[in-house]
């Protein structure tokens, strides 16, 4: 078994995974309490990585903090802030320490974040970062050198269904599935159509789609998500079913409607699983699952 | 091809030359010209702001390619008035200030930022199209530099950010795998969009960089 959660996307079952921000700070607590609180609920919770170039506590920490509390984490690594050295050493620490699963990014651009004088790093790119990980599977580093002790991981990677135009992006899905990612974890989706002729081509490949739920926590949320995001399109009539909801009960709606999608992706069984982005309100992340009826 | 300056704050100047009294100016009669960083109209305006700040000029000259060898003769022919300055303000490019200092024992302070080389799309649009990064894969992106024009330099497809065409760092910058994309297409070569490249091989050209040729 390389993981509980790889068992899982094995299984043929619906799966849910969610994940935590760690804290700019050392103060835990919160932290700690979200995964308290999601842990037992999902599969496997994934821990950002400085998300939008924003520094915060590590993502490995965040992955250890799960460990400890007995939860399954994937690692989020991007290649935003690491050269080749230190992206291979921290995947040997993680396996070390019980961690089995890595998403593989490229990471966001230094100048979205709050430390725009950085300089990005970029040495490699998520298909060469999943490549990695498989060559350091096979006992060897990139320096051609042997390994005393190998590792062992489940690795994903993500796509954007909605990305315009589509064709450099599925070339680019393409070339992770080959690179050896075993499950991918969408851009957030909204339109069920779209997201299911995604799941068709998708579906060619060997490899497990969990498509991405962000929740919506009002109408100005979703308008500046669907304008600012990139590939990620809102459709007009969630908007209005959020600006119609009446004061203090927008956030119910935004649940409302998360659960609505997940039990909808998986009566009909579109992707394989579900991966639950609640930003900034991770404590909500079982009252989605409740509203989906998980 | 063009080196692209800009000029530092005039304050960032006076900062470098604080304890400095006489100053002799230089500037270039090719790039700095034409970006209007360190041509003779730069150079003159140079010459009164220093004079009103308080310093001496001990003289000015421009040197028509400042980063050839040729910028030993006018050194030459200068000497006297470079010798009767503290130092040496040089308005070329970082190019031209390196060859200035092969022939002057005084300290040479640089007076502008060398951003990039570029080429002149239309006339003062300047755009960098290559980083003379020693690998060059133009042949595989139908002629669009990923290293460049790509804001991460990444060369095995368009990072999540893209957006509409555009780059997640700038809605007014061009995604450069778009870019690749559509002109590969037009190319009829779609294929190599899904070509596989291995990581950059950064030992090609070991810094410093030197070549005898
Ligand atoms: S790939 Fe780009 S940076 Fe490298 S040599 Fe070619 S044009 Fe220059
Ligand atoms: S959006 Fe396009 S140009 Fe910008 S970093 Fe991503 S791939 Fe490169």
């Amino acid at each position: 078994m390389v993981s509980s959660f790889k068992d899982a996307l094995n299984s043929g079952r619906f799966v849910i995974t969610s994940e935590i921000a760690p804290p700019k700070g050392t103060n835990l607590e919160q932290m700690h309490h979200h995964i308290e609180l999601i842990r037992d609920k999902v599969d496997a919770l994934n821990v950002t990585d400085h998300q939008s170039s924003v520094m915060r506590f590590p993502s490995i920490g965040g992955c250890l903090a799960i460990k400890e509390q007995g939860g399954e984490p994937i690692l989020q690594m991007t290649c935003r802030d690491r050269n080749r050295l230190a992206l291979q050493a921290e995947l040997l620490l993680a396996y070390t320490r019980g961690i089995r699963n890595v998403l593989c990014l490229t990471g966001d651009a230094v100048p979205v974040g709050d430390h725009k004088e950085a300089k990005g790093v970029f040495d490699l790119d998520s298909s060469q970062l999943l490549r990695t990980v498989r060559l350091l599977e096979s006992g060897k580093d990139m320096g051609g050198s042997d390994l005393d002790g190998a590792v062992e991981f489940c690795a994903g990677a993500i796509v954007t269904p909605e990305a315009q135009p589509i064709e450099p992006q599925l070339a680019k899905f393409e070339k992770k599935v080959e690179a050896g990612a075993e499950f991918f974890q969408t851009q957030a989706i909204y339109d069920l159509d779209s997201f299911s002729r995604f799941m068709e081509y998708a579906r060619q490949f060997p490899v497990k789609v969990l498509g991405g739920i962000v929740l919506l926590s009002s109408a100005r949320m979703a308008k500046y998500m669907t304008e600012n995001v990139p590939g990620i399109f809102v459709p007009q009539n969630l908007i209005d079913e959020l600006s119609v909801a009446p004061r203090g009960e927008v956030l119910a709606k935004g649940i409302e409607i998360a659960g609505r999608m997940i039990s909808a992706l998986k009566k009909d069984s579109i992707c394989d699983g579900v991966h639950i982005m609640a930003i900034g309100r991770e404590e909500v992340v079982p009252d989605i699952l409740a509203a989906a009826g998980i | 091809m063009k080196s692209i300056t800009k000029q530092k704050p005039f304050e960032e100047i006076m900062g470098q030359l604080a304890d400095i009294g006489r100053v002799y100016i230089i500037g270039c009669g090719t790039c700095t010209t034409m970006t209007g960083t360190g041509g003779i109209d730069q150079v003159l305006e140079m010459k009164d702001r220093l004079q009103e700040a308080g310093k001496r000029v001990s003289g000015w000259t421009v040197i028509p390619i400042a980063c050839d060898e040729m910028t030993e003769v006018s050194i030459k022919e200068n000497k006297r008035a470079i010798e009767d300055a503290n130092c040496v303000l040089a308005m070329p490019c970082a190019l031209g200030v390196h060859r200035i200092s092969l022939y002057i024992d005084r300290p040479v302070i640089p007076a502008q930022d060398t951003l990039f080389i570029a080429v002149e799309d239309a006339p003062g649009y300047f755009r960098e199209v290559c980083a003379q990064c020693g690998q060059c894969i133009l042949g595989e992106t139908a002629g669009i530099c990923p290293i460049t024009a790509c804001h991460k330099g990444l060369v095995n497809g368009p990072c999540g950010g893209t957006n509409n065409g555009k780059c997640e760092v700038d809605q007014e910058q061009d995604c450069a795998w778009t870019l690749i994309y559509e002109r590969l297409e037009k190319q009829g070569r779609l294929d190599l969009l899904r070509k596989y490249h291995p990581p950059r091989n950064y030992q090609v050209t070991p810094r410093p960089r030197m070549i005898k040729i």
